[in-house]
């Protein structure tokens, strides 16, 4: 079953070369700045539905909450780059950040993996909803800051007794803001090709199989002895991991974060999910071409105007009839082996 | 063989992308500038053909979409009526003005996609954004290409913490500051109680700071309840802890859509202390098919009122009505006040469109501590070195439907 | 007494969500789609109702027909021309995603059609309510009204699934498509009654929810679409009356919690009683556990 390496690793050099292309245009200044600031957001909500796809579409969990996850990352990591920016140099801190979000968001989606993976369907994807819910909850009313008599935490304003030089990382609502832009389209596309490593490795290994046979059978699975919570946890735990980096990115690049219901809530992770289906599920180099096009597309139609978003819905719904309908995709297909008759047919895409 | 076939095809599938992409980024702007939907840029760009050589441009950004929706709509339009005045009484030192408005749904990346979307167009000058939150995150922007800002209406502390970012409206803490002092000065209430958005930017930094100053007042707060945007439709818990604290005065500083349903639902268990609202409640009169009894009493500390009789307000009032079919609310206002002291501070410095961003912005800089104008929400406003304005605050009292000042 | 007062404005909250939910779990448990839309068709139906009354002066009772068709429609049609070509797709969130383009196409035809700035209701529920113990006690009118409504659909679409031939057609196709095609039901058919169904509870829904919180905007239609979802799987999929008890459950939490714990966080709270109570009984509270079979 071992793929040949071009065709695992040709998806990788599509991007690099996309990455090559564009840094080329952006260093020879062909490209808006419009267009130049989408990149870094493209990349990441590239990652995000990486992340999330490993969770949907390899493990068969439904999670509506993954940009808790985000959050969670953007906000541990935010805090550490502020906390340390007198300290550290960039690139180190930039390092150290996406350790500290990283193993943050990975943490808690071993919490909330605990307790989450014994449901199943659409209980389960009410909880991720619930846990994503409560992390934004929380952040948008809780006061944190730190100074010399140590970490100060409270509810609300009157009960935040930070000294005058103390440094404030949270303010409630107010969210945080001073984080350095530190990412860059080179960074965020680093880490997408690490991030679909990881996840191509982990589908292509004895583990990935395991994975992969608890979504398609889970009680012949149980049978054959693989030990599922394991596998869940383990998959659910990396894929938590890998939307905290897409959540450092965020926080380093949007430096400020206030109303976070607007990009962490559950809209957000609804966004994810549509990335992830519009690209097809299991398909994890399908949600990273999709999260692109869907986050580009809208920014591409601001010359409609008003009816910008209008446009955009409908695109939307036409796209997914075009990509799901059975007989749009028997249509497809049909005309494909049409064209492909003389040749040896190519291994089709999962 | 088959090895190389992939390669050129990941190879050719990469510059593809890429390319397309890139081709749809090019292509994204002179299609907004010369063709497109009915849009206030290209209304506004109709105009200026007549100016020839030179032509200033002036972005607004706010929430076109979404939850914010009416807050956005309000500052574009608002600017926009202005550019429209400007350029039909003969421009700026003779050169016309275009305007273009871009929509960031409340959301701060999508802020800084607008703010850069309105650079590659040209932008000069900026009035906006609408909100705190993407106000801060666009300011990071603005100050790296010295490009000037110009918010209505972020309120937040940090809108204006870079140079070149300068503001209309009051900050958050003048704001609180101000409420706090009013009501001990003028000895309204005796018992206090605060509702409050505590996921909103604006609505708890104006809590915050009004809650330090009632305590220095030593006004007695007896209940602060929050709620939040994903629970803003039942408002009965808070109004009942300030019923039962035996609250008579009720402080608000929210937006007028949240505190349409608190009157509506405070009168309906048979509350009726004096409510206080900050600039946020300005449009409460304005929502159409309210029950504009219920806000009788109502006192607010706003900068615009549309029912004013000076001429100015008045033709304002008018225009706006005829163009965009609503009564204009403090945001509009704000804008509209914003436009015309930029157009002030160009004049004074005789500044011309051919000039880069970057130049005006250092002018404007420099002009805008030395201006003063006549606008809607002031009758003198000027503005310090830091960004913050100077004007007179101004608070309303609602009676028989119409705003009376106090 | 304040306990009370503050669980009958619990009551209130929930009834609001009860009523949602009813239509929610209608479409959910037979068509098995989360319908992200019908927060919006609730939306809608305010719509409606606010142009028949305020602009064309139409009678309330009028008006409210004309939102449960105007809405029934809408409802039929979505479900022809977005759900149904999706059905059989090999995965079943293609059609969740659908719906939420739907609600993105509805929300952004409102912001167009009627503007951003929002638009107070007019109640047309006129009683006040009943006041108890010298008026220390308040149920509002609307609250007693919203339960009533919400009572009389549930026992109505009990006895339409129990004990009617749609209604039994439904309950096969919720159980196992194929089977009941085999069966000779038109599956098709059957599955846009459900529609037409669940879209006219929005229409009455969307009423209810703006006599109670008289303000509309497009969005309105959105949170309370989540929350009805959240109730509805509180209660168990599928069963009408665990939506209406989940609905009046988690109003009553929301506020309670609010109360006595923090209003700042009422929101987590809420959602991580769900998440105990869920755990203890992973069906929700009236969810029927499904052997599985291999």
């Amino acid at each position: 079953m071992k793929k040949k390496l071009p065709e695992k690793y040709g998806f990788l050099f599509v991007i690099f070369l996309f990455w090559l292309v564009l840094t080329l245009l952006s260093r020879a200044g062909m490209l808006t700045s419009h267009f130049s600031s989408l990149l870094v957001p493209m990349t990441y909500y590239a990652i995000a539905a990486v992340a999330l796809n490993l969770c949907v579409g390899i493990l068969g969990e439904l999670s509506i909450g993954h940009a808790g996850f985000m959050c969670i990352g953007a906000f541990s990591s935010a805090i550490f780059s502020l906390l340390t920016r007198q300290i550290l140099p960039g690139g180190v801190r930039f390092f150290l950040a996406f350790v500290v979000g990283i193993l943050f968001a990975a943490l808690f989606g071993f919490l909330i993996g605990i307790p989450v993976l014994r449901l199943k369907g659409d209980y389960l994807a009410i909880v991720t909803l619930a846990f994503g819910e409560i992390i934004k909850n929380i952040l948008q009313a809780v006061y944190l800051g730190v100074d010399a008599d140590g970490v100060h935490i409270a509810l609300n304003m009157t009960d935040f007794r930070l000294s005058p030089d103390g440094i404030t990382l949270i303010k409630g609502a107010q969210g945080v803001s001073g984080t350095p832009r530190d990412s860059s389209f080179t960074v965020a596309v680093i880490v997408l090709l690490l991030s679909l490593i990881i996840v191509q490795n982990l589908i292509d290994s004895r583990d990935g199989r395991a994975i992969m046979s608890i979504r398609d059978n889970r009680i012949a699975a149980e049978a054959t002895g693989i030990h599922v919570t394991h596998y869940k946890m383990l998959a659910f735990t990396i894929s938590a991991a890998i939307a905290g980096a897409a959540g450092v990115l965020f926080s380093h690049n949007v430096t400020t974060m206030t109303n976070i219901s607007n990009y962490f809530g559950y809209n957000a992770s609804i966004m994810l999910l549509v990335y992830v289906v519009l690209g097809g599920i299991g398909n994890i180099r399908g949600s990273v071409v999709a999260a692109m096009i869907l986050y580009l597309l809208p920014e591409m139609m601001r010359g409609l105007n008003r009816y910008r978003m209008l446009i955009y819905a409908i695109v939307l719904i036409l796209m997914m009839l075009f990509n799901w309908a059975p007989a749009l995709v028997a249509l497809r297909k049909k005309l494909w082996q049409r064209i492909r008759d003389r040749r040896p047919a190519v291994g089709k895409e999962a | 063989m088959k090895k190389t076939k992939r390669i050129i095809r990941a190879v050719a599938l990469g510059t593809l992308m890429a390319m397309t992409l890139a081709a749809c980024a090019g292509s994204s702007q002179p299609a907004t500038n010369s063709g497109g939907a009915a849009s206030s840029a290209q209304e506004g760009g109709a105009a200026p053909a007549a100016g020839g050589e030179g032509i200033f441009k002036i972005g607004a950004i706010g929430p076109l979409t979404g939850d914010g929706a009416a807050y956005g709509q309000a500052v574009v339009n608002g600017s926009k009526l202005a550019v429209d005045e400007i350029n039909a009484a003969g421009g700026i030192n003779g050169f016309q003005v275009e305007h273009r408005g871009e929509d960031d749904e409340l959301n701060n990346e999508k802020s800084m996609n607008a703010y850069n979307t309105l650079k590659d167009w040209g932008m000069q000058m900026l009035v906006g954004p609408t909100t705190s939150g993407c106000t801060i995150a666009v300011s990071d922007l603005a100050h790296e290409d010295n490009l000037f800002l110009l918010t209505p209406s972020g309120t937040a502390l940090d809108c204006v913490k870079y140079d070149n970012a300068f503001r209309v409206c009051f900050s958050d803490p003048a704001q609180g500051t101000e409420a706090a002092q009013y009501m001990s000065e003028k000895g309204i209430g005796t018992k206090y109680a605060v509702i409050y958005d505590s996921s909103d930017p604006y609505s708890s930094g104006i809590y915050e700071s009004f809650n330090a100053e009632a305590q220095a007042q030593g006004l007695e707060i007896v209940s602060a309840e929050a709620f939040t945007s994903d629970s803003n439709k039942d408002f009965s818990v808070q109004l009942q802890k300030a019923k039962e604290g035996g609250a008579d005065l009720v402080f608000l500083p929210i937006y007028y859509n949240q505190a349409a349903l608190i009157l509506q639902q405070a009168a309906d268990m048979d509350y009726h202390p004096t409510f206080f609202g900050c600039d946020g409640m300005d449009g409460i009169l304005t929502v159409e098919n309210f029950d504009t009894s219920l806000t009788e009493g109502l006192i607010l500390m706003t900068p615009f009122s549309a029912d004013s009789e000076d001429e100015m307000t008045v033709s304002f009032v008018q225009k706006y009505q005829e163009q965009f079919g609503e009564v204009p609310n403090q945001f509009a206002a704000d804008a509209y006040d914003g436009v015309y002291a930029l157009k002030a501070a160009i004049e004074a410095k005789g500044l011309t469109p051919d000039m880069s961003a970057s130049d005006i912005c250092t002018a404007l800089m420099e002009a805008f501590p030395e201006i003063t104008i006549t606008g809607l929400t002031s009758s003198s406003l000027s503005w310090d070195a830091s960004g913050e304005p100077n004007k007179e605050p101004r608070i309303f009292a609602i009676e028989g439907g119409k705003y009376v000042v106090q | 007494m304040s306990f009370l007062n503050y669980l009958i404005n619990g009551l209130s909250l929930g009834s609001v969500y009860a009523i949602i939910a009813l239509g929610y779990t209608m479409v959910y448990g037979i068509a098995k789609m989360l319908n992200f839309a019908h927060g919006d068709i609730i939306m809608i139906g305010s719509y409606i109702v606010y142009t028949c009354m305020s602009m064309a002066g139409l009678h309330p009772a009028v008006s409210v027909l004309c939102a449960v068709a105007g809405c029934l429609l809408l409802g039929v049609v979505t479900e022809r021309v977005a759900y149904r070509p999706l059905r059989g797709a090999s995965s079943s969130l293609a059609v969740l995603i659908t719906a939420i383009g739907v609600s993105y196409l509805l929300q952004n035809i409102a912001l167009l059609t009627f503007g951003a700035e929002p638009k107070a209701f007019t109640t047309l529920i006129g009683w006040k309510g009943i006041s108890l113990f010298d008026g220390a006690l308040m149920i509002r009118g609307t609250t007693i009204v919203t339960i009533g409504a919400s009572l009389l659909i549930l026992v109505g679409l009990e006895l339409f699934i129990n004990y009617t031939k749609n209604g039994q057609a439904m309950l096969a196709v919720a159980q196992d498509k194929g089977a009941a095609t085999l069966m000779g039901i038109d599956v098709n058919k059957t599955i846009a009654l459900t529609f037409a169904i669940g879209s006219s509870l929005a229409a009455v829904a969307g009423v209810l929810l703006c006599s109670a919180y008289p303000t509309i905007t497009p969005y309105i239609g959105a949170m309370p679409g989540i929350k009805a979802f959240v109730a509805a799987v509180f209660g168990g999929i599928g069963s009408i009356p665990g939506a209406m008890i989940g609905g009046l459950v988690l109003g009553i939490v929301e506020i309670l919690s609010r109360t006595y714990i923090s209003s700042q966080l009422a929101d987590a709270i809420v959602f991580g009683i769900l998440i105990v109570v869920l755990l203890v009984k992973p069906t929700g509270l009236l969810g029927k556990r499904v052997m599985e079979k291999v």
